[in-house]
């Protein structure tokens, strides 16, 4: 069906360009439509799921994050208190663990990995498709961006997201660079009165069309080891082509959608492992993902806050926050690292910010928060001792009502795979019955925040 | 039959047949990804210097056996990097067609600039094809390029516009953004596959000059000279000659050195030492001292033809003013000398505490924490990066407290921290195979300041490789230099990256008497990379889907 339509999109823009109107009605994408058809503004129904992973690395201090209560009205930890003002619209979940089944534990890697990709592998070099990958092929089709990725630290290769097992989705740096990406030239406001097709855009997508034609003569004569790296490149052709595909067209309106303001070069461009520079980049990532998901750009998003080896660091402190995991002393009377607890409150903070960057923007009677499932993630239950039980795991967010939010979740010892389930069953996300491998293979959604 | 028609047909007789031949059923294609730094040389000499390649980030490298090169064959082109590529190549392509180049970059001139002009088109597209393709394109394949060009030419009343999309268009198709590996069984060899000409054309150049082939290799294809070990010998003499294999060696150093990162341990992208402690340690500082490292490299081994051994007890070097601070020496201005660039050769005195690539900066910073040097790292790092050994990663559920806490006053220095840390049993293991060895650098802080005392107690940099004692940093690079591993792990190394995979068993048998002889006459670069590439085995392929190699332990 799908391609059917693709085809049908992509032949259309060709006859467009072959010919000279300019004006032709093409389907309309669904990023921009509820499931009626109508448009969104007309009638402020349901807008689309968005959704999105934030990762912080280093988990949190043991023994200090775990609320005593479960269900929604418990206590929110000293440890997690950066978090009170968005607690309502959270889930915490507790008592979860990442099944090595036998395999080498890769310090500050299976853990994620399982969490994203539902699987542990035998190497640190492997890896496969991560589930928000899955969720944008399902709900990320007909953005402009089917997904975007960023890093808080200025590390291009911190991230989690891949589209298969050929490499992962690099990461964004720069909030200036993202920001001309999604909002510089190629920009169009959903909100413009008026709207004339770009016929520069037009050619490029003709031009794209074209090598998307050698497709199958290629796929014909590569080698079978091959087959799959050759398979994702024509994907990403065909993300390029439906990404001007949506350029070309009158989106509807969107009243919430505003363009933010350029990132101001000098901050922009200060990046790095400071709590400082961390926390800056963080909000001006959220600032322009949330405009991004608010002006219909992306649905998809995944950000980072550093590698898993995480070298946040205390500006004048000689170690980085990994470092500091394995070799600050447990204080004798505190009973924890003080240093470590200190920068895992920073990443809550951080985390809040994020959170309540999209909460801010109003979406009718609901927020854009409201309408998003993030995922909030980390690569061990206690990194001093690369534990993989006990994992701090976050959602926020309801998904457009498909969620209930500001409970505390007590697992006792199920595979952390249970919550990405849980995300793709409410997102309703085709063959989401069952997910992740051997004992991380799970079938259970969390029930009790599925609405 | 139209004109260009004609002339691609009588000029280009072979490329029918190209693509046709991919038909026979054991014929097999792969593909490898390029570089960012390849597509920027392949640009550059293909369309001139001056023609801007703007940024063109990639997704993460997976290093596999000590190399990305060899990571390399798992990666494809995600959508980020496609749009990237997409907005490269329009950018490329304007700048080819642009007023100012075209009359030096484009053959003809069309009959209207207002129109699509096939023929000249033809022309153009054939010879850029060629050499961006590193093989002639079929008839097929020209037409359809030219295709492009004429209905956008149309379209927009421009062929130069149409021009540029066609030519767009072939910067982002997987022949170009991908080496294309033609293969056919070898009948020689059970279960190997054997590179046919442009293939081997390819492999041979992006291996020593990192960039595609030039005009002259990929005729040497088209005639069959390539084939021949004659033609071949020709060819690799030739290049080996060029200027240009300055390029293919600093990329493979940049790959063995872990200048993009190794394991946990940052590249110089993300290399965070902290300016506050260390005011030394300037931005500059970073670029500076992969250059220092490359320019010394590249010097001693190719202007010098020095044996890589002695790089590591070498005094000379290229500095800068930046550098020269960090080292603390004093360094003649670069524009007194009358140099164009800031690089001033430099040779450390005999008692000067710096000799070889070990106390290089970009070898001390790299491998130690923002605010701390780590023995541990610098061991860890000698032996994977210049011995091929590989050191285990911690295990879980360890105390590391003691070793780190500075303000114990019974443990002034890092040494006398390991050594508490060492007692324990489970860590001894893998710490005696980093800590003896990187303790030799303590007389280097974190940014590769020379320092004689730590928290006050004077620092101990002797220790043992191999039941040879050493004290201090000369003393270990002689060992290291007289260190068979050292010479086995470049050789090893070189041809991994040529052929971006690891040796079979039978290459390496051929590699450990290639050691041999080496190791008798001297580890020079030019005849070592002379030696791999006109063996048969460096255009091979294991047919075996099979993961050829162990993987990066995190």
């Amino acid at each position: 069906m799908n391609a059917i339509r693709k085809l049908n999109r992509r032949q259309l823009m060709r006859g467009m360009l072959g010919g000279s109107a300019v004006t032709v009605a093409l389907p309309l994408l669904e990023c921009f439509l509820n499931d009626n058809g109508s448009a969104y503004a007309a009638t402020g129904a349901a807008l689309p799921p968005c959704f999105g992973t934030w990762f912080f690395g280093l988990g949190l201090t043991p023994g200090h994050w775990v609320p005593k209560e479960t269900g929604n009205r418990y206590t929110l930890p000293e440890h997690l208190g950066a978090l009170a003002p968005v607690q309502a619209k959270f889930n915490l979940f507790s008592g979860m663990q990442v099944f090595l089944d036998g395999k080498a534990n890769q310090n500050h890697y299976s853990g994620a990995q399982c969490q994203m990709t539902g699987m542990v592998t035998r190497t640190g070099s492997e890896y496969s498709i991560s589930f928000d990958q899955l969720i944008a092929d399902a709900i990320g089709q007909r953005c402009r961006f089917r997904s975007l990725e960023v890093d808080c630290s200025g590390d291009r290769k911190a991230t989690w997201s891949a589209r298969g097992s050929n490499g992962m989705n690099p990461s964004e740096i720069s909030p200036l660079a993202l920001y001309m990406r999604i909002f510089g030239p190629e920009f169009r406001d959903p909100n413009a009165a008026n709207f004339v097709p770009d016929p520069d855009v037009m050619l490029r997508h003709s031009v794209l069309s074209g090598v998307t034609d050698q497709r199958q003569d290629w796929m014909r004569r590569i080698s079978a080891t091959d087959r799959t790296r050759l398979d994702e490149y024509f994907s990403s052709v065909r993300d390029l082509e439906q990404k001007l595909g949506v350029e070309l067209q009158k989106p509807s309106p969107l009243p919430a959608c505003s363009v933010p303001r350029q990132p101001v070069r000098a901050v922009s461009e200060n990046l790095g492992p400071l709590v400082e520079q961390t926390e800056s980049t963080n909000r001006l990532f959220a600032q322009l993902l949330a405009h991004a998901l608010s002006c219909g750009q992306t649905q998809v998003f995944n950000v980072t806050m550093a590698n898993s080896f995480s070298p946040l660091r205390k500006a004048g402190e000689t170690t980085g926050y990994h470092q500091l995991t394995h070799e600050e002393p447990i204080d004798a009377q505190l009973g924890y690292q003080p240093k470590c607890k200190w920068l895992a409150e920073q990443h809550m903070r951080f985390l809040r910010d994020f959170l309540q960057t999209l909460d801010s923007i109003k979406e009718g009677d609901g927020t854009l928060l409201d309408r998003t499932v993030v995922f909030g993630f980390t690569d061990h239950g206690e990194a001093r001792l690369h534990s993989m039980k006990n994992y701090p795991i976050f959602t926020a967010g309801s998904g457009g009502g498909r969620m209930r939010t500001g409970y505390h979740l007590a697992a006792q010892g199920d595979a952390v795979t249970r919550v990405g389930l849980t995300i793709m069953q409410a997102l309703a996300i085709p063959s989401s019955g069952s997910w992740g491998t051997e004992t991380n293979h799970v079938t259970r959604p969390f029930s009790e925040v599925l609405v | 039959m139209r004109l260009w028609q004609i002339a691609v047909a009588t000029a280009l007789p072979l490329c029918a047949s190209l693509w046709g031949s991919l038909a026979q059923a054991d014929a097999d294609v792969g593909i490898v990804r390029l570089t960012p730094d390849q597509y920027q040389r392949a640009i550059h000499d293909i369309f001139g210097p001056n023609v801007q390649v703007g940024d063109n980030q990639v997704e993460p490298g997976v290093r596999e056996d000590g190399l990305l090169a060899v990571g390399n064959r798992k990666l494809t082109v995600g959508s980020t990097e496609l749009e990237r590529d997409e907005t490269l190549a329009r950018e490329i392509a304007a700048q080819v067609v642009d007023p100012n180049r075209r009359a030096t970059l484009l053959e003809c001139q069309p009959k209207s600039a207002r129109g699509p002009d096939d023929a000249c088109a033809a022309r153009f597209l054939a010879r850029a094809g060629r050499l961006l393709f590193r093989r002639p394109l079929s008839a097929v394949e020209l037409q359809r390029y030219v295709a492009t060009q004429d209905r956008l030419a149309q379209q927009r009343q421009s062929f130069y516009a149409g021009l540029a999309a066609a030519l767009a268009q072939m910067l982002i198709t997987p022949d170009f953004l991908f080496r294309v590996e033609i293969s056919n069984p070898d009948p020689t060899q059970p279960h190997t596959l054997q590179l046919d000409g442009y293939s081997r054309a390819t492999r041979l150049s992006f291996f020593l000059w990192n960039s595609a082939p030039d005009g002259e290799l990929l005729d040497a294809v088209q005639s069959g000279r390539l084939m021949s070990p004659r033609g071949l010998q020709q060819q690799v003499d030739r290049l080996l000659s060029s200027p240009r294999l300055a390029d293919g060696m600093r990329a493979f150093f940049i790959d063995m050195l872990g200048f993009g990162g190794l394991d946990q341990d940052p590249g110089f992208d993300t290399l965070s030492i902290d300016t506050n402690l260390y005011p030394n340690f300037t931005p500059n500082v970073r670029a500076d001292a992969q250059e220092q490292t490359l320019r010394t490299i590249v010097d001693q081994l190719l202007n010098h033809n020095a044996d890589y051994r002695d790089l590591f007890v070498s005094r000379d070097t290229f500095l800068t003013p930046t550098l020269a601070a960090l080292y603390g020496v004093p360094l003649p201005r670069a524009q007194e000398l009358g140099g164009a660039v800031p690089w001033v050769p430099y040779r450390f005195a005999p008692d000067a505490p710096y000799v070889g690539l070990l106390s290089q900066v970009s070898f001390l910073a790299l491998h130690s924490h923002p605010g701390r040097s780590s023995p541990t790292r610098r061991g860890k790092a000698l032996r994977e990066v210049f011995l091929c050994e590989k050191v285990p990663p911690p295990p879980g559920n360890v105390d590391f407290s003691l070793v780190q806490n500075t303000s114990d006053p019974r443990y002034k220095t890092v040494r006398q921290r390991l050594t508490v840390h060492r007692s324990a049993p489970m860590c001894a293991g893998c710490h005696k195979i980093t800590d003896p060895i990187g303790l030799a650098f303590e007389n280097f802080d974190t940014a590769g300041e020379y320092r004689s005392t730590e928290n006050g107690a004077p620092i101990d940099a002797s220790g043992e490789l191999n039941g040879q004692s050493f004290d201090g940093v000369g003393q270990l690079a002689e060992i290291i230099r007289d260190d068979p591993a050292t010479t086995s792990c470049l050789i090893n190394r070189v041809y991994a990256f040529g052929t971006e995979r690891q040796p079979t068993p039978q290459e390496h048998a051929w590699l450990t008497s290639l050691q041999a002889e080496l190791s008798k006459d001297g580890v020079r670069w030019r005849e070592l990379v002379r030696r791999v590439t006109l063996n048969p085995d460096f255009y091979t392929l294991p047919m075996s889907s099979a993961p050829l190699s162990t993987a990066v332990v995190h």
